[in-house]
């Protein structure tokens, strides 16, 4: 399932931007991939992230990956809900499972994420 | 190219993800994931291919003297129709592998690790004598686990003999309709179960349908590797590769209950008796973590600020809902209860030695 109002990278995370603020998760895709999600190591409130750095870290049962900023920016709030639950991945990735808000610091860099379309392709649905 | 098990379009038809584990195309997980498939084997019953498992027959006058020579165990201790649990040792102590021993009046059968299959083919054979017949059948026989609390009664059902008659680590020769099959009861999830050995590779399809069949009514599922990984590790079964190998040896992995150095020679003897004498220097500890997080592979363990180890198996427990994990810490760090912290990337966790096992409800007690 992929939603066609977002952006996409190649690592698998969604972006949703609003203005200056950009909500961000893993897809569909990638939960299915990682299978049950039972931990999410959040950055900090304000934290300054670039782009293609380390952003979350989420463990599955029996693999750990690391989450990448789509974009360089600040974080503005993280999803709490995931500290108990971090199944909402699974079960909701584009809504409920999202992982953090950030404000973005580079418009530009937006232009580097792929369209709906594109990630379609790239994993081949 | 990966080899594919007898039930390999079943597992696909299911809708297994499939990995490469020790030369075959095994499933790691079905459908519903780990976790869930954790749950049915210890809540009902769950059924496991375990093909790539390695079966070897010794056979000849002298096998069980030669048996005695290359593992830990007592073998002269089991009857006809029991199963032993073993190690094999190099000659430094450390481990070449664990095994089954299945002892039948005129052979010995003997269960080996996928990953190990072909090294402990050709570690019995350079140390083979005059009376013993060694033979590798692994690629002729297919091997389904069923465990969990309802498996004798799933089992049962499909089998004329009185399976409340065969105790833990026993097993008889009988019948799945007509196909000859080894049933042992024995498992490696910390619950009652069975696990069936059979050669007529062309009725595996048939054999896990009727057993499917037989598991309906108690919702039986098929069972990935990842799920047989965190069932064991929460028994603290060793898995060669993680928590044993050939740096390790029997007496620190906690198998000590196994080694037997009164029985006479054995190869590793001299020093596993060094070892027992001077008291182990370290030991296979599980943990769990105290503080949120787990615990994987390759993590270093502190103590006091000092780095004195690192995690060998780690994971989430499905059943206690916390990280843990198994690591070999030094003598003074050994006793349960005691505080260590386990580097997760950049942060120091908590976490507890504790007693083994780390889930203490399985059916295997009961």
């Amino acid at each position: 399932m992929i939603k066609e109002d977002l952006q996409y990278t190649e690592t698998h995370e969604w972006v949703k931007v609003e203005g200056k603020i950009a909500t961000i998760g893993i897809t569909d895709y990638a939960q299915h991939e990682l299978g049950d999600i039972v931990f999410v190591e959040l950055p900090e409130i304000k934290d300054e992230i670039d782009q293609e750095d380390v952003l979350a870290t989420i463990e599955a049962v029996k693999a750990v990956e690391e989450i990448y900023s789509p974009i360089s920016g600040i974080v503005l709030e993280i999803n709490d809900d995931l500290e108990d639950d971090s199944e909402l991945i699974n079960s909701s990735p584009y809504d409920e499972g999202w992982i953090v808000k950030m404000e973005i610091t580079n418009m530009d860099e937006l232009g580097n994420l792929l369209t709906a379309d594109a990630y379609s392709k790239l994993i081949g649905e | 190219m990966s080899k594919e098990t007898p039930f390999y379009n079943i597992h696909k038809k299911l809708g297994a993800k499939f990995v490469d584990f020790a030369g075959f195309k095994m499933p790691v997980q079905y459908k519903k994931g780990i976790v869930h498939e954790h749950n049915i084997v210890r809540e009902k019953v769950g059924m496991f291919d375990l093909t790539h498992m390695g079966e070897f027959i010794v056979r000849g006058p002298k096998r069980l003297e030669f048996l005695q020579k290359m593992t830990v165990n007592d073998l002269s201790q089991i009857e006809v129709g029991q199963v032993q649990y073993t190690n094999m040792c190099y000659p430094t102590g450390g481990i070449v592998d664990d095994l089954l021993i299945y002892r039948y009046e005129d052979i010995y059968y003997l269960v080996v690790n996928a990953s190990n299959l072909e090294k402990d083919f050709a570690w019995l054979k350079d140390h083979l004598v005059q009376g013993v017949e060694l033979e590798d059948v692994s690629d002729k026989t297919a091997l389904i686990a069923v465990q969990g609390p309802d498996a004798q009664t799933v089992v049962q059902k499909i089998i004329l003999d009185d399976l409340s008659q065969i105790g833990y680590y026993h097993f008889i020769d009988t019948k799945i309709g007509d196909v000859d099959v080894l049933v042992s009861r024995t498992g490696y999830t910390g619950e009652d179960g069975f696990e069936i050995y059979f050669t007529e590779l062309d009725k595996a399809e048939e054999l896990w349908e009727k057993i499917e069949e037989a598991g309906k009514e108690f919702e039986i599922e098929p069972i990935g590797l990842g799920a047989r990984d965190t069932l064991r590790l929460e028994m603290k079964y060793p898995l060669y590769g993680n928590d044993i190998d050939q740096d390790t040896n029997s007496l620190e992995a906690g198998l000590r209950w196994f080694v037997k150095l009164d029985k006479g020679d054995f190869i590793g003897k001299e020093v596993l008796e060094k070892v027992a004498k001077n008291k182990i220097q370290r030991k296979l500890v599980p943990f769990v973590m105290e503080d949120k997080g787990v615990p994987r592979p390759h993590y270093k363990i502190f103590a006091n600020g000092k780095e004195i180890g690192e995690v060998r198996s780690g994971t989430m427990s499905p059943s206690l809902k916390k990280g843990i994990g198994t690591g070999y810490v030094p003598r003074e760090f050994m006793k349960s209860g005691n505080e260590i912290e386990i580097q997760v990337r950049k942060k120091m966790l908590k976490a507890k030695v504790i007693k083994p096992p780390f889930y203490k409800d399985g059916s295997i007690k009961r």
